[in-house]
């Protein structure tokens, strides 16, 4: 009789316990999130989980909303004041977390402070080195100066988070992430951070912006796919990014889950080499030995292998609805898509012939390379593209390797055709730039053009586009070089992946097409939890 | 160590280019440049290899390329969470397969043991991976007794940070001290049934009896210090291997610890995370190595160390 109700008891202390708990938790969000943060100081490291993280702490000139449109954040208004000036406005009132105020004087010392951040495996300096000089007219204006015309200040500037130089004059990197520096405008506050393994943020009440809704937010990594989703199965986290698209179908039905997706920036595509004039090292002929000329350097080659590709049933199958068939670098959002310019549905007659037309009647052998631990999918595409080659006379051998030793043999020109994505910013001229723009070590250009594909007309074009200020006239000459490149098929775009996230039902997310994951853009839904 | 630190640079060489990983793939050829200076990867390779001598000989085994930290304090903030987990496997194996191991021993015919037996083969071949999942969906998703996935709250001792002495803590080791600790218990449980058996036919057991000791204690204390050597040496190796290699474990269950450090490392090459990463675990398994000799001279008088008589 005791035991009962020494049982009873402890019972009813656990349940006020829980509820309490429950109420509490109503303030609080977890967020679990796939790749790691590796550094708290903005100016280190340029990766995506760290650029989400710095969006809660910190705030730049500019930002980009969901749909990776440029709004305004410090800077309430700007303007270019001619070919080589830009002028920004900056908001008044605006304080960093430690109280100190935010003035001209701060967005000065930041472009200082970015070039000088040491050891930065990946620098965000790209951002700052067309600003050849910094004018401060008065404590909320100030001007920037740069070499060259230079039409995407507004957008590049987001990239660059403000801090403040009464604080940050002699922070270290270890003093960002070791929290004791991590001091910006944002929304939110850094509590504590265990490296790798999870953030703690509270808000910020001094935030001039919207309010977020969280009094509390932890952000935990879970690198593993199947335990990041059994985490949000079994409670423990209230929302996940990254998730896998063979959980998808699985977790949409989930009565207990809503999953928020929406087409992304990342295009996946194939690269051939055209750095080679005779033979390409991993196309031979039917019997093994080299052909020379470089096959891929023919423009009927490179389109007959495209045209073979069928693209719905990749999107379909392999990346199970989670993308979309694209026929060009940007989605339908993106600044600088073509319209008229849709994937073609395959066609491997119109592939034969065309290789009979180029000489190849009888087909030949290629080594399609690719990662097999980076995109979602990557060595299941490679595998389905070999098939549908194979289908056309095109024997094809798939090596598909680790992130680390691909991408090095990719850099080196080791490779004849290999699969890889690249994130655009929303901007035309990104990819246009990077990808199919001759390499050109001074002017920057072609950095990520592996294949070394060189176009005069395409150059020519991408230089205008980086010149011209006025954004309709920009994206007419993006559009134009962009048609000439697929049209030669200078890269075979196959898929735009969508991005997922899954969360608790209860909860809303204004799903963001660069895949950044921030507590701000979670908000409950219906009555509180 | 030498022999390590030299095979880790080549071979990271040979895999491919840490800055091709690890840059933002907006930069430019300027930033690239920058980026491999700073780094330090422009000297060439028996270049770079000097200077990391030099600096190791201070002491200073380089900065991680990623987290622009010392590469020695990153190993050694994390080898808390790693010493847990590592404890804890062999503490819940020498817990649960000694005695039963025991057990198994002593009653071989009857149906408990052939069952144990039996279970101690799932233990060593059922994969870690596997298990881990399993255990996550039945004890967290479907059980909801235990958490996923992570490290509780700690608590700060002499400047380090402990989880096990939080009830938290605890509930959050539970899962990945359990799947870790898997394999052991099979270790474990065979060798003890073999030794055992062994042992109960020795003269000394049948002396023993004869003298009217107390069976436990017959047991307890005469045959276990006996069968312990096999024991204590594979668990001793199985240590080593845990606190150096639980990648498995600790990805799974996102437990922050040195395997998970080492796997992303090399996944990004992280060259001076790796290279001191390593020779740290050479020492390790250096230290356990000694530390093995030195209990069989405590367990068994016949063995003494070389050199002496």
């Amino acid at each position: 009789m005791g035991e009962c109700a020494w049982m009873a008891r402890g019972c009813a202390a656990a349940a006020l316990v829980l509820a309490g708990f429950a109420t509490a938790s109503g303030q609080s969000l977890t967020l679990g999130v796939g790749a790691p943060v590796t550094s708290l100081d903005p100016h280190y490291h340029q990766l995506s989980p760290n650029t989400a993280v710095a969006e809660m702490v910190f705030g730049a000139l500019t930002q980009t909303d969901a749909k990776a449109r440029i709004i305004p954040d410090l800077a309430e208004s700007w303007r270019a004041i001619d070919e080589t000036t830009w002028e920004f406005r900056l908001r008044r009132g605006v304080r960093f977390h430690n109280g100190s105020d935010f003035a001209a004087d701060d967005v000065a010392f930041t472009l200082e402070r970015v070039p000088s951040v040491p050891n930065s495996p990946s620098s965000y300096a790209i951002y700052t080195r067309p600003i050849r000089e910094v004018q401060i007219l008065d404590p909320y204006t100030i001007r920037f100066r740069t070499a060259a015309p230079y039409p995407l200040m507004p957008r590049d500037i987001a990239q660059v988070k403000m801090l403040d130089r009464q604080t940050h004059a002699q922070a270290t990197t270890e003093q960002f992430n070791a929290g004791v520096m991590a001091i910006g405008t944002g929304p939110f506050r850094v509590s504590s951070h265990r490296n790798g393994e999870r953030i703690e943020f509270e808000r910020f009440d001094g935030y001039y912006g919207t309010q977020p809704h969280w009094q509390r937010a932890t952000l935990r990594m879970i690198t593993n796919d199947a335990a990041r989703t059994a985490a949000l199965l079994a409670g423990d986290v209230d929302i996940i990014d990254q998730v896998p698209t063979s959980d998808l179908a699985k977790l949409r039905t989930d009565q207990r889950l809503s999953v928020a997706e929406v087409t992304g920036l990342r295009i996946i595509f194939l690269s051939f080499d055209h750095s080679r004039v005779e033979a390409t090292p991993f196309v031979t002929d039917n019997d093994g030995k080299p052909i020379s000329p470089n096959p891929l350097k023919d423009q009927r080659v490179r389109r007959a292998l495209s045209l073979a590709i069928d693209r719905a049933a990749i999107t379909e199958r392999i990346m199970e609805g989670s993308a979309i068939p694209s026929a060009q670098f940007l989605p339908e959002s993106g600044f600088g898509y073509v319209q008229a310019l849709n994937p073609a549905k395959a066609d491997p007659e119109a592939a034969r012939r065309l290789l009979a037309e180029a000489g190849f009647p009888q087909g030949f052998r290629i080594t399609l390379h690719g990662p097999n631990d980076r995109y979602p999918n990557d060595s299941r595409i490679i595998q389905a593209v070999g098939q549908m080659w194979t289908r056309i006379g095109v024997r094809t051998t798939i090596e598909a390797q680790p992130w680390a030793t691909f991408i090095s043999r990719a850099a080196r020109q080791d490779l004849s055709s290999f699969l890889i994505g690249w994130g655009t910013s929303g901007e035309g001229t990104n990819p246009l730039r990077n990808l199919v723009a001759t390499f050109d070590r001074d002017k920057g250009y072609g950095a990520s053009n592996r294949g070394r594909y060189s176009n005069p007309r395409v150059d020519a074009l991408t230089d205008a586009a980086m010149r011209e200020i006025d954004d309709p006239k920009r994206e007419a000459i993006i559009r134009e070089a962009t048609i000439i490149a697929m049209d030669d098929t200078a890269i075979a775009p196959l898929h735009i992946q969508r991005n997922a996230w899954a969360m608790r039902r209860g909860l809303a997310l204004d799903a963001r097409v660069d895949e950044l994951t921030r507590a701000q853009d979670v908000t409950p839904t219906g009555p509180a939890r | 160590m030498l022999v390590m630190s030299v095979l880790v640079f080549v071979g990271v060489y040979a895999i491919g280019d840490p800055v091709e990983i690890l840059i933002s793939p907006e930069a430019d050829q300027i930033e690239r440049e920058r980026a491999i200076r700073a780094l330090g990867l422009d000297l060439p390779l028996w270049q770079q290899y000097l200077v990391f001598l030099k600096n190791a000989l201070h002491g200073d085994l380089g900065r991680s390329f990623v987290f622009n930290e010392p590469a020695l304090k990153l190993i050694l903030d994390r080898m808390p969470a790693t010493l847990e987990l590592a404890f804890g496997a062999t503490f819940v194996a020498l817990l649960v397969g000694l005695p039963l191991g025991l057990y198994a021993g002593l009653r071989p015919n009857g149906a408990l043991a052939r069952g144990i037996m039996a279970g101690s083969i799932l233990g060593f071949s059922l994969p870690t991976f596997w298990v881990g999942l399993m255990l996550i969906m039945v004890f967290a998703v479907q059980l909801g007794w235990l958490p996923s996935t992570g490290r509780g709250d700690t608590v700060d001792v002499l400047g380090t940070r402990w989880s096990f002495l939080t009830w938290d803590g605890l509930r959050h080791l539970a899962m990945p001290a359990f799947n870790l600790a898997l394999f052991k218990i099979s270790l474990v449980i065979r060798l003890t049934r073999a030794g055992v058996r062994e042992a109960m036919l020795m003269d000394y057991v049948k002396f023993a009896r004869a003298k009217g000791l107390h069976p436990s204690r017959i047991v307890l204390v005469h045959v276990l210090k006996n069968i312990m050597i096999p024991v204590i040496t594979v668990v001793g190796l199985e240590f080593g291997g845990t606190i150096a290699f639980s990648v498995v474990t600790e990805s799974i269950f996102a437990w922050p610890g040195m395997g998970k450090l080492i796997i992303d490392s090399i996944n990004v090459l992280d060259r001076p995370v790796i290279v001191a990463y390593l020779m740290l675990i050479v020492l390790m398994f250096i230290v356990i190595n000694l530390l093995v000799d030195l209990t069989y001279t405590a367990l068994d008088p016949r063995v003494r160390l070389e050199g002496r008589t």
